[in-house]
């Protein structure tokens, strides 16, 4: 049987499959490639006339010195980055099981529609009567997104997830200092959750305090509430949560903060599961922010750029920051001033220039229309029935820490069935990449030894995923079978082995440089 | 739908492995009642391809694009030719459907041009060490007066006013959560006395410039007396085409460069996605903010590139962390250093002086018309009229003659008679001449 037939990056692959030594260093479609600097050699890849200014007009500020930028021609630039892409993995050629980032397909008519003139190449600041369109499609996403969520409000402008989990938590600080409330400093954040939660708690100026998880992966409701007091500003809870199980007393806890004068904070990094299903609205929910990146497929880039609008709920929703849309008889306008904000709106700043990422915002309205709110919901279906699919189909060979219970839309595994094998979560995943396959999310969460987060999402086939699981059951097999020649220093085939991050960490080289000053600052 | 390739046999095949009756049965832990029926949610039914964009496209022509107007918008963002090989590369699936290259074994694609954008980026700005880039340009600002905080333990900034007054929001949202902000006043055209403003107290002046209304400032003296009480100087660009032909913030004594990289390689987007440039001097590399690439090797000795110094970072340092950062602007990064790329030290150059040139000439040429009046001496590709009239009418009323004639000052909570207007490369005679004739007809 094929153990994978789906394709892979376009070169990773035959470096070192005991082949020979070549004489230009490359094998077959693997190239090597060096740094533009290294190309450099004087040329220029853009024709512009040679214009003469005086500096009359500069203020006497004219650059002295060169800057040192290497120039090629176009063609030498479009082989340099062809040749890198080269070198990476991608979602376009193969599945990518990392959980808690949603790694779905990217359409290319969302693409196509974010490059049309009058989005891509619309001024932030040209007249309101020239931008009626763009207000109209922001102002459309955001009924998607209140409507999914079940809020009464969202915020637009944050431009990632942790960018949104600030705006979150500085409205309910806001909120809090509106009602004389401003003592309230301590954010209640499980031991389970992603690393941006406390980041940010910390950022916008709160203590973190943090709650156990249980045995079974859940927060421990009762310990959540033990900690609840008149000091406690919020919680932050993921839901479903980074375990992949979605927190049965969600609304226990969120009444019981309530109850003590707090606000419930939702990481909405795995809506994915839920989207079309359940409103986090009646859940409890005071805010959320929205990955659109992750589940509104608009592209990871490589990292970025993202978009993380916040849902609010009714009594958040005042402290919403800069810009607001509003619609009138004359069509749709941003507030961009407080002066000019409604009497009932109380905006706590603004959370960067112009009004968010609209580029994002029209990928993802493009999604939305495409799929529908029937699409919607077979998309996270699906994504939980694959998850499960995977978690059924290996539970025997692999350990899932949590029993039998289904997942959402990520299975986590620990590693306790490599105890003994001498083959870590690392080796194991690094494995992966030789059979074609990204890596999953690994030591994520904390709280379970070695973890192992997949998540399919609902773009893979029966047959894709058919896939998976056989090389992951055959590589569990083989490291409890004690045959781990697989795993020793893996990854054997890909453009890398394993980079020296200590080495790199120690002694950091964060830019390029002439190999003489090189040599003298070593 | 056509995304999904799980059909109705594979749901049951996978069901009857996984021993559930149906879909619902996984979602079992849903509290009673919180599951909700299709017809909850007032949204419509999955639309094809085409449906999709004819909506999309029809919303999409309501707006006047810049390249479609003579434009002259600017004050952040800035209308640039982007060569075609840049948009066609950027969307080869191995660089638009990646992961952050946390696998560098399978990510030195998206590691080497960070690595290369970073050297880049040092370069242009004169300084040490740059990152692998921020959201954009504001919240770069704000994440340098939060290091400028960490470095200098102290609290207070200064904002000039000349800094674009939605960074300077941004700033104050974030950073006075840790100490005083103070904003000085400022006169369209002129510098005001921000040495003045600075105490043992202050940890980090901010100055923009070419400043908001496009006039050059000279930092070096700001810097000098920063560092004789003990703060840093940031310097904010917000068009960093300027730095082809103005002295860099680094040789300006600069401690930290925040700025907007939306004019190399990305477009308008009515505002994002864009990309935050962020450098610094060596001596503060740890309390950077965001990802940083560097060099090492791999187990056979090949060069090759990791994320690194991520003991900053949120994923291991929680709360503890430089910053809660996680998504920077991967992709619009890559538009940067391959525009950066094809451009050059002598593309650079003359794309820099073009667009000075455009500017000059656009200045003098409005200039003539009668009231219109020059309020900044020295500029790069944006410059401050003072008009006769209300900047904010005239710009409303040269719309509906589809000429965009930049941003008023107004729009920015600055005087109504203020018009900030930009002139680039992209700017023809005919442009000028529309601009020319629109003014004079408005102001008559």
């Amino acid at each position: 049987m094929s153990l994978n037939n789906q394709g892979r990056p376009t070169s990773a692959g035959y470096a070192g499959t005991g082949a020979i030594a070549t004489i230009s260093g490359d094998r077959g479609l693997d190239h090597e490639e060096p740094l533009i600097f290294e190309l450099a050699h004087g040329a220029v890849g853009v024709d512009f006339p040679d214009v003469k200014v005086s500096d009359e007009r500069l203020g006497g500020m004219r650059r002295k010195g060169v800057i040192g930028l290497p120039g090629i021609s176009e063609p030498e630039a479009v082989r340099h980055y062809v040749r890198l892409s080269r070198m990476n993995y991608a979602i376009d050629a193969g599945l990518y099981p990392l959980g808690s980032c949603t790694m779905k397909h990217n359409p290319r008519l969302n693409e196509k529609m974010a490059r049309l003139p009058g989005f891509g190449d619309l001024h932030p600041l040209a007249p309101t009567a020239a931008t009626q369109g763009a207000l109209a499609l922001i102002s459309e996403l955001m009924k998607w997104l209140t409507t999914l969520t079940g809020m009464p409000a969202v915020a637009m402008s944050p431009k990632a997830g942790a960018h949104g989990e600030l705006c979150g938590l500085l409205a309910i600080r806001a909120a809090l200092q509106a009602r004389g409330d401003g003592h309230r400093t301590r954010i209640l954040v499980p031991e389970s959750a992603h690393g941006t939660n406390p980041a940010t708690a910390a950022f916008a100026g709160f203590t973190v305090d943090e709650v156990p998880a249980m045995p079974d992966g859940h927060v421990d409701a009762d310990a959540l509430e033990a900690k609840l007091g008149p000091d406690v500003a919020a919680i932050m809870l993921t839901n479903p949560n980074t375990c992949g199980l979605f927190e049965p007393r969600v609304k226990e806890m969120a009444d019981a903060v309530h109850k003590a004068g707090g606000y419930f904070y939702c990481d909405g990094a795995n809506f994915n599961a839920i989207a079309g299903k359940v409103r986090p609205g009646d859940l409890g929910i005071d805010a959320m922010h929205i990955n659109l990146h992750k589940t509104f497929s608009t592209p990871h880039g490589g990292g970025g750029p993202g978009a993380g609008p916040v849902v609010l709920s009714e009594r958040l929703a005042p402290f919403a920051p800069l810009p607001l849309l509003v619609a009138d008889a004359n069509g749709f306008r941003l507030v961009e001033h407080r002066e000019e904000a409604p009497a009932s709106a109380k905006p706590f700043g603004r959370m960067c220039a112009f009004h968010g990422q609209m580029g994002m915002f029209v990928r993802a309205l493009s999604y939305m229309l495409s799929h529908g709110r029937d699409g919607v919901r077979q998309s996270s279906e699906d994504a939980v029935l694959s998850a499960n699919y995977i978690l059924a189909s290996l539970k025997d060979v692999m350990s899932a820490p949590f029993g039998d219970g289904p997942c959402m839309h990520e299975a986590l595994f620990d590693d306790s069935f490599l105890e003994g094998s001498g083959v870590t979560t690392l080796d194991f995943a690094k494995a992966m990449i030789d059979e074609g396959y990204h890596p999953m999310t690994m030591y994520f969460p904390l709280v379970v030894h070695g973890a192992m987060l997949i998540e399919p999402t609902e773009s893979e086939s029966r047959e894709s995923l058919d896939c998976f699981i056989h090389v992951l059951r055959e590589l569990a097999l083989e490291a409890k079978a004690g045959k781990t020649e697989r795993f020793d220093g893996a990854p054997r085939l890909a453009p890398r082995r394993r980079l020296d991050e200590t080495l790199a960490a120690r002694k950091p080289v964060l830019r390029w440089k002439p190999p003489p000053l090189r040599e003298a600052a070593e | 739908m056509r995304y999904h390739p799980l059909t109705a046999e594979d749901h049951r095949a996978m069901l009857a492995k996984i021993g559930t009756p149906d879909i619902d049965a996984l979602f079992r832990d849903v509290p009673q009642g919180a599951l909700a029926p299709l017809s909850a949610f007032d949204l419509p039914d999955t639309q094809g391809e085409m449906e999709v964009e004819r909506a999309l496209s029809r919303m999409a022509a309501k707006n006047i694009a810049s390249g479609s107007a003579p434009s002259f918008c600017g004050a952040g963002a800035y209308k640039h030719h982007v060569p075609a090989s840049v948009d066609h590369l950027i969307q080869r699936s191995e660089f638009l459907t990646s992961y952050t290259p946390y696998q560098p074994e399978i990510a030195q694609g998206t590691l080497q041009y960070l690595f290369e954008f970073q050297t880049q980026v040092a370069l242009l700005t004169g300084m040490e060490v740059a990152n692998a880039s921020l959201y954009d340009g504001s919240t770069a600002t704000a994440e340098a007066v939060l290091m400028a905080q960490r470095v200098t333990k102290r609290g207070k900034a200064i904002l000039s006013g000349g800094l674009h007054p939605h960074y300077a929001e941004t700033v104050e949202t974030v950073a006075a959560l840790f100490g005083e902000m103070k904003r000085a006043p400022v006169t369209a055209g002129s510098a005001e006395d921000l040495i003045a403003l600075i105490d043992e107290d202050t940890a980090c002046v901010v100055v923009q410039s070419p400043d908001v209304y496009g006039l050059i400032r000279n930092l070096r003296p700001i810097a000098d007396a920063a560092h004789a009480k003990g703060a840093l100087l940031i310097a904010v660009v917000t068009e960093i085409v300027s730095l082809g032909l103005l002295e860099p913030p680094g040789a300006q004594e600069a401690d930290i460069v925040a700025a907007e990289g939306q004019s190399i390689g990305n477009g308008l987007n009515f505002g994002g996605p864009y990309v935050g440039l962020f450098a610094t001097r060596e001596k503060f590399l740890r309390q950077m903010p965001g990802r940083l690439t560097g060099e090492t090797v791999d187990a056979e000795g090949r060069r090759g590139f990791v994320l690194t110094l991520s003991t900053r970072e949120q994923h291991i340092r929680r709360e503890k962390a430089t910053s809660n950062i996680c998504t920077n602007s991967g992709l619009c990064t890559l538009a940067f250093t391959i525009h950066m790329t094809l451009l050059g030290e002598e593309g650079l150059s003359r794309l820099a002086r073009l667009n000075h040139a455009k500017a000059v000439a656009l200045a003098d040429r409005l200039t003539k018309l009668k009231d219109v009046e020059l309020v900044t001496p020295a500029f790069f590709n944006e410059f401050t009229l003072r008009l006769p009239k209300p900047a904010a009418a005239v710009v409303d009323a040269l719309a509906l003659k589809d000429i965009l004639a930049g941003v008023p000052a107004s729009r920015l909570g600055g005087a109504e008679d203020l018009l900030i207007v930009a002139a680039t490369e992209t700017t023809t005679d005919d442009d000028m001449a529309a601009l020319e004739a629109g003014l004079a007809e408005v102001l008559s």
